[in-house]
């Protein structure tokens, strides 16, 4: 087998699995991003029949089998159940954007943990010196019901 | 006459190779080149398939052996039947979540069948048997 075919035909599916890779990275939505992976997948399964052919081995046919059917799944899978996104969503975020999701969600936790706290579902028990962060919030929360919350301890 | 034959299919092997590497490569810049969902689902679903055969027709030219063949024949099968699957459920997922531009389709039946449906929810069961109806 004359090598400059195989090395061609290597660097068009190189060249293809990095032309699918930009469309994963830039796809507006998930499902073009699906598309983009199934020839990415394509042009690994032909990537590893190349190599089989160039060195006449028949044992990575298996790969071959298995790939095939993964990329169906993948894809079927995205479409079925992952398609519908929220405007703004297939894009990835910024640094600052992150910083502030992680924030909210920091935040939302944070107020979860002071609402079950409210109702006394295994809260901390009265006079136990609590961390500096909820002391504050707590200890005033504390004067006010004085006067009838304290009975259902 | 056996290394002729050798030599021939080798190099038989080698253009399919190419053409599926090539066919493959087609794909991978009407992936990035297309511009909306539905051309690029119909790129990942003929020139992709058709390569990924020459590619595997290649490697039988090259390997020779009735038990690669089979493994093979599976692999396209598999392709055959689950690639328009995928193209079909990616397309209908465009377009049910408005990820399709409408200006630029050719043939819209599914925006129209879906008109019809919702009219029919909405509308009184008489509108069934309009003659309009009946005949598309």
């Amino acid at each position: 087998m004359i090598l400059p075919v195989v090395v061609a035909a290597a660097t068009l599916l190189a060249a293809t699995a990095v032309l699918a890779l930009v469309r994963v990275e830039k796809g507006p939505s998930m499902l073009d991003r699906t598309v983009a992976l199934d020839i990415l997948t394509s042009a690994l399964v032909g990537a590893v029949a190349l190599e089989a052919a160039w060195s006449r081995r028949i044992d990575t046919l298996p790969m071959i089998l298995a790939l095939a059917l993964v990329g169906f799944v993948g894809s079927v899978t995205i479409a079925r159940f992952a398609s519908v996104e929220p405007e703004g969503e297939g894009r990835l975020l910024t640094r600052e954007e992150l910083a502030a999701l992680e924030a909210a969600r920091a935040q939302e936790a944070d107020d979860d943990l002071h609402r079950h706290d409210d109702e006394h579902h295994g809260g901390t028990a009265t006079g136990e010196v609590t961390g500096d962060d909820g002391t504050g919030r707590r200890g005033e929360r504390e004067a006010g019901r004085h006067d009838d919350g304290e009975a259902t301890r | 006459m056996n290394d002729t034959l050798a030599g021939v299919l080798d190099a038989a092997s080698s253009v399919v190779l190419l053409a599926g590497a090539l066919l493959t490569f087609a794909a991978g810049v009407g992936v990035v080149r297309f511009p909306d969902l539905l051309a690029r689902t119909h790129v990942g679903a003929k020139p992709q398939v058709l390569g990924l055969m020459l590619v595997l027709l290649g490697l039988e030219l090259r390997l020779r052996t009735l038990s690669a063949l089979w493994v093979m024949v599976l692999v396209v099968l598999f392709q055959l039947l689950t690639s328009p699957v995928t193209a079909h459920m990616v397309s209908r997922a465009g377009f049910r979540t408005g990820k399709v531009d409408h200006d630029r389709l050719v043939v819209d039946e599914l925006t129209r069948d879906m008109e019809r449906a919702d009219g029919d929810v909405e509308g009184p069961r008489v509108d069934r048997g309009r003659p309009g109806d009946a005949t598309t």
